[in-house]
């Protein structure tokens, strides 16, 4: 890709290989569509995660092999799956019964915008003769227990992601927990947006001048402080 | 001796009035009753109001609906498809009206509407702009916004196998909305593959009891929507 600037900080495929290190095994997981599908590519061996899309699958496999597709068997983004042996399959209510009802782990999606309070903006740009289409996010942001947002530091054009206030439509008010960038994994914590590890080569300064808010480095680590990751986090999360 | 067979999907579908509320299943093309929604297009009626999460592709089932300019209403909660110009082009020109609802909150109100709720208070959508206009109130602590239950005259529905009765089940990820939308209408009708006799489903395997379905159909080889879209197909 040319970006006209120097390639800097963690591919796609490696944000995706970040976040995946930080999923427990035996975790519940919804992937959104994009970025976020590619972090089953990169989960640790020894560790199984079950995947749930929310059109009425729970235990979601692989891709089919060309030929083999089903059209009723398709994921949230309406591309062809498989079913793991052990999967179920449930109608709609009860999906987002499973989401709303805090069944699910962790759901881990896009953003156009988040801000320091944990505001997510992601489903439209409120933009006049836009067509709005929410699908899931909403419900997903209100009740999945973790919700990690995978995006670009930045837009196409420059502009943070990471910002004080969200400025487009809300999919939800202070859902995030934290965010996987091509520069750095930032929680978002009480005091704000806190850096808890900075891709390869990738100084904290330059991720402050790209971060629309302030920006707070990460204390030391502190052995056992967060359960999850050992690694400086709020610890809102469950322990492993 | 209860018998919920009908010989065709136009004759289930005969007596769909103008300004019904259709709920139709399917989440894109998996679940989606192609074949009744044709006979819905053929059967005239106009100004329906169409409950469903997506609004069809291409220009064939619930696309070839919108085009043909029978639906003045669609309660939905993704309106956008990457190889559909028909809705787009339907709410731009302001020729249709949409009532956008996020997913879990449809599905949870169409359940609701089934089972005789007529409100419940959710949690998503809270602090966005769906939220405007809607009752909220605080329970231990956080915020929820009340969402109606939702009825409709009629459903189309998708299922894999089905029996006189009209109990139902489903195939794989087409089931979606068919359940709970079979227990919201007051006219439930279901397309299956297969229509078996009495007995020949396992009761332990049924996944909407008869007592929610009006009407079956068999359609031996539903078409795909995505078959049909990628031949350049349009219905009528």
């Amino acid at each position: 890709m040319t970006t006209g600037e120097e390639q800097i900080g963690w591919s796609r495929d490696e944000m995706a290989r970040r976040l995946a290190l930080d999923i427990p095994n035996g975790s519940y997981v919804n992937l959104g569509i994009g970025i976020p599908e590619l972090v089953a590519k990169f989960v640790p061996a020894g560790r199984t995660l079950i995947y749930h899309t929310e059109n009425g699958l729970l235990g979601m496999g692989p891709s089919p092999a060309p030929g083999e597709g089903d059209p009723e068997l398709i994921n949230a983004g309406k591309r062809q799956v498989t079913a793991i042996a052990g999967a179920s399959y449930f109608h709609h209510a009860d999906s987002f019964a499973m989401i709303r009802g805090g069944h699910i782990d962790l759901c881990v999606l896009g953003a156009m915008q988040v801000a320091q309070n944990g505001d997510l903006a992601n489903w439209s740009t409120g933009e006049p003769g836009a067509i709005p289409a929410v699908g899931g996010a909403m419900d997903l942001v209100a009740g999945v227990k973790s919700v990690y947002v995978i995006t670009q530091h930045c837009t196409k054009t420059g502009e943070p992601k990471l910002v004080d206030r969200c400025t487009y439509p809300l999919t939800g008010r202070g859902v995030i927990n934290r965010v996987y960038t091509d520069l750095a994994v930032v929680d978002v914590t009480r005091d704000g947006f806190r850096v808890v590890e900075l891709a390869p080569g990738v100084e904290f300064e330059y991720v402050r001048e790209r971060t629309g808010a302030p920006l707070l480095r990460s204390a030391p680590l502190a052995t056992g402080q967060c359960h999850e990751h050992a690694c400086g986090c709020d610890a809102k999360r469950r322990p492993v | 001796m209860i018998d919920k067979r009908y010989q065709s999907a136009a004759d289930a579908v005969a007596d769909v009035p103008d300004g019904a509320s259709v709920m139709i299943g399917g989440f894109g093309e998996a679940g989606s009753p192609i074949e009744l929604i044709h006979a819905l297009i053929d059967q005239g009626a106009r100004d329906l109001t169409v409950i469903s999460n997506n609004t069809g592709s291409g220009e064939v089932g619930l696309a070839a609906l919108l085009k043909a300019g029978r639906v003045s209403k669609v309660v939905c909660s993704f309106p956008r498809t990457a190889n559909s110009t028909v809705f787009p082009d339907l709410y731009r020109s302001g020729r249709i009206e949409l009532e956008l609802v996020p997913q879990g909150t449809l599905a949870e109100r169409i359940r609701a509407g089934g089972a005789g709720i007529p409100a419940f208070f959710t949690p998503a959508a809270v602090g966005t702009p769906l939220a405007e206009g809607k009752e909220s109130r605080e329970f231990d602590g956080k915020e929820y916004l009340m969402e109606r239950g939702l009825r409709a005259d009629f459903a189309l529905i998708k299922g894999r196998r089905a029996d006189p009765y009209g109990n139902v089940v489903y195939s794989k990820t087409a089931r979606n909305f068919g359940p709970i939308m079979a227990m919201a209408a007051r006219v439930a009708v279901v397309q299956v593959n297969e229509i078996v006799e009495a007995g020949m489903l396992d009761p332990e395997v049924v996944v909407t009891p008869g007592i929610f379905v009006s009407r079956v159909v068999g359609v031996a080889s539903p078409m795909h929507e995505s078959e049909l879209v990628a031949a350049g197909a349009t219905y009528p």
